[in-house]
């Protein structure tokens, strides 16, 4: 297959990057507004010899992807908040398993079923914290439907790389909207890696203090045991060892912690010079950025950060961005979310918030005029 | 340059695929940016139906539609609930047959709104023999009102996007809206 050019909705493109990024399995339950992912994904995957099932609920979706990695493919599913909600207990179970998948959130509005034709940014924390205990995953936010199809690839090649859930915080807006899109006929993708030993010496929980390991599958020979409960190298329930558990668990966050310079990507524009500096991430960083170049036009030093991930929380990366800059709004759409991660990283910069509900995306003129005030211009 | 459209009717009527095929059009075959979207939700199952559609040469930052420069009207509701987010001097294309005139009059003349006649539905049922294909007859005539697109890439569009074995009659139902001017 050749590079082709596409005009297509947001939903249809993590749908396509899915495949190209070599996902065979899709266990799911339709959801407003995510439904188009399972829809496209279920007519490319018998193609492509995989298998998509529609399960009974969320639980069972994330429980159906779980068992399809460890049978050796590369899987997802896709949801919106409620389904979302649904999916936490395994989001956990996931991250202390070490199993590489790919969530797609098409993000609406919330709490509980409260908007399912709307787009929000709602379920950010959710994403982070949204399992019970100390772990770590990675988020990325799209903002164009061409972001839907990349992301979704680059979401698949770190859930490989880092053996970790990796969430697309997608929204209702951008699954939604047709964009032209640019599919290469190639995308880098990054394979399971396989262990270098041999079974008898395999141990498939054994890895460095902020690492991971090589990941057979059921049925490749190897001794596989896979528990939610704190487990030994050998993967062997240990559960009344405390230091075996702190060993764990400081692994499975330092392992993302640690590399959170590798895993961030952010974009700085017109950031050298700025007094006052716009962040934002998913679908608001489009009329941000238009409010930024409105304010440059009217010959204010206005600088943007666009969050491509979002987590882990590209801390040292917005600080290098923010510079000298005393003043900094950040543009969600929900109450307050990120804004709080921003305020605890920039202490001494006066960090305002634009929030927006109700789900429609905040206008140009929204941003200019809060720029405006938080510089007192 | 930024054109903003808006398309409106009742479900049934093609609406949204209206709206895909000038977005391909734009996007795939012009070489423009071209952002479409659509209502969604309840009312799109045979009540309204609406698609927009944001046009320019330049990255398109804002992705909807705020105040619409063409609005095109397939049904008299459809003309009532939009036709005050129309810009001044800008372009209403309605089919006449489905709206009924006299009460945007006023509007039309104290905005300074081009307003331009295409009777789709007419042109499908009676040119055509297929009243499904109105939506097809009405990009013909958006087209060559509006030149937002240029007509060789909305036939490129129409190919693309109907179901294969149609594409005769559509191309018919495209000409026919073309010479409607």
């Amino acid at each position: 297959m050749k590079t082709e050019n596409l005009f297509i909705q947001g939903n249809e493109a993590s749908a396509r990057g899915a495949i190209k990024a070599g996902c065979r399995f899709f266990g799911g339950y339709p959801i407003t507004p995510s439904t188009e992912v399972a829809e496209n994904i279920a007519i490319f995957l018998p193609k492509v010899g995989g298998t998509f099932i529609q399960m009974e609920d969320e639980i069972a979706a994330l429980g159906a992807v779980i068992g399809a990695v460890w049978s050796g493919v590369k899987a997802m599913t896709a949801t919106s908040g409620p389904g979302f909600s649904l999916m936490q207990e395994h989001i956990g179970y996931a991250a202390m398993t070490e199993t590489p998948l790919v969530i797609v959130d098409v993000q609406r509005g919330s709490p509980s079923t409260a908007q399912p034709t709307m787009a929000s940014q709602s379920d950010m924390m959710q994403a982070r914290w949204g399992s019970h205990g100390d772990y770590e995953i990675i988020a990325l936010a799209p903002s164009s439907v061409q972001e839907c199809f990349d992301f979704t690839v680059e979401a698949f090649n770190l859930a490989e790389k880092y053996r970790v859930p990796v969430m697309v915080m997608s929204d209702e807006i951008v699954g939604h909207m047709r964009e032209k899109i640019t599919i290469p006929e190639k995308v880098d993708v990054l394979a399971r890696q396989m262990p270098f030993e041999g079974p008898e010496e395999f141990l498939p929980f054994k890895a460095a203090p902020d690492g991971t390991s090589a990941m057979p599958a059921f049925g490749d020979g190897y001794k596989m045991h896979v528990t939610g409960l704190t487990h030994d190298e050998r993967g062997y329930p240990d559960a009344s060892n405390p230091e075996g558990h702190f060993q764990l668990v400081k692994r499975l966050c330092d392992k993302i912690r640690k590399h959170t310079d590798e895993i961030s990507r952010v974009k700085n524009y017109y950031t050298d010079d700025a007094e006052i500096v716009v962040l934002s991430y998913g679908i608001p960083t489009r009329p941000s950025l238009k409010a930024v170049s409105m304010a440059r036009d009217q010959g204010l030093k206005v600088g943007f950060i666009k969050l491509d991930t979002v987590w882990p929380f590209p801390e040292k990366t917005i600080l290098e961005g923010v510079g000298g800059a005393k003043r900094v709004v950040v543009v969600e759409m929900n109450l307050g979310q990120i804004f709080y991660e921003v305020q605890r990283v920039l202490s001494g910069v006066k960090v305002e918030l634009l929030p927006k509900i109700g789900g429609e995306i905040h206008l140009p003129e929204e941003i200019l005029q809060k720029i405006k005030l938080q510089g007192g211009l | 340059m930024r054109k903003e459209i808006r398309i409106a009717g009742f479900g049934g009527q093609g609406i949204i695929l209206a709206g895909i095929v000038i977005g391909k059009a734009a996007a795939l075959y012009d070489g423009l940016k071209a952002v479409q979207t659509q209502s969604y939700g309840p009312e799109a199952r045979g009540g309204a139906s609406r698609t927009e559609l944001v046009l320019s040469d330049e990255e398109i930052d804002f992705p909807k539609v705020q105040s619409p420069d063409i609005l095109v009207a397939m049904s008299h509701e459809a003309l009532i609930k939009y036709l005050d987010d129309l810009k001044d001097g800008g372009t209403l294309i309605v089919d006449p047959d489905l709206i009924l005139e006299d009460e945007i009059r006023p509007f039309v003349e104290e905005h300074n709104i081009n307003l331009y006649r295409a009777p789709a539905t007419r042109t499908a049922q009676e040119e055509i023999g297929l009243a499904i294909v109105a939506n097809i007859v009405m990009i013909g005539a958006i087209t060559a009102i509006t030149k937002v697109i240029t007509e060789d890439a909305a036939r490129k569009a129409v190919a693309d996007s109907v179901p294969p074995g149609t594409e005769k009659k559509n191309f018919s139902a495209f000409e026919a809206g073309l010479k409607m001017v």
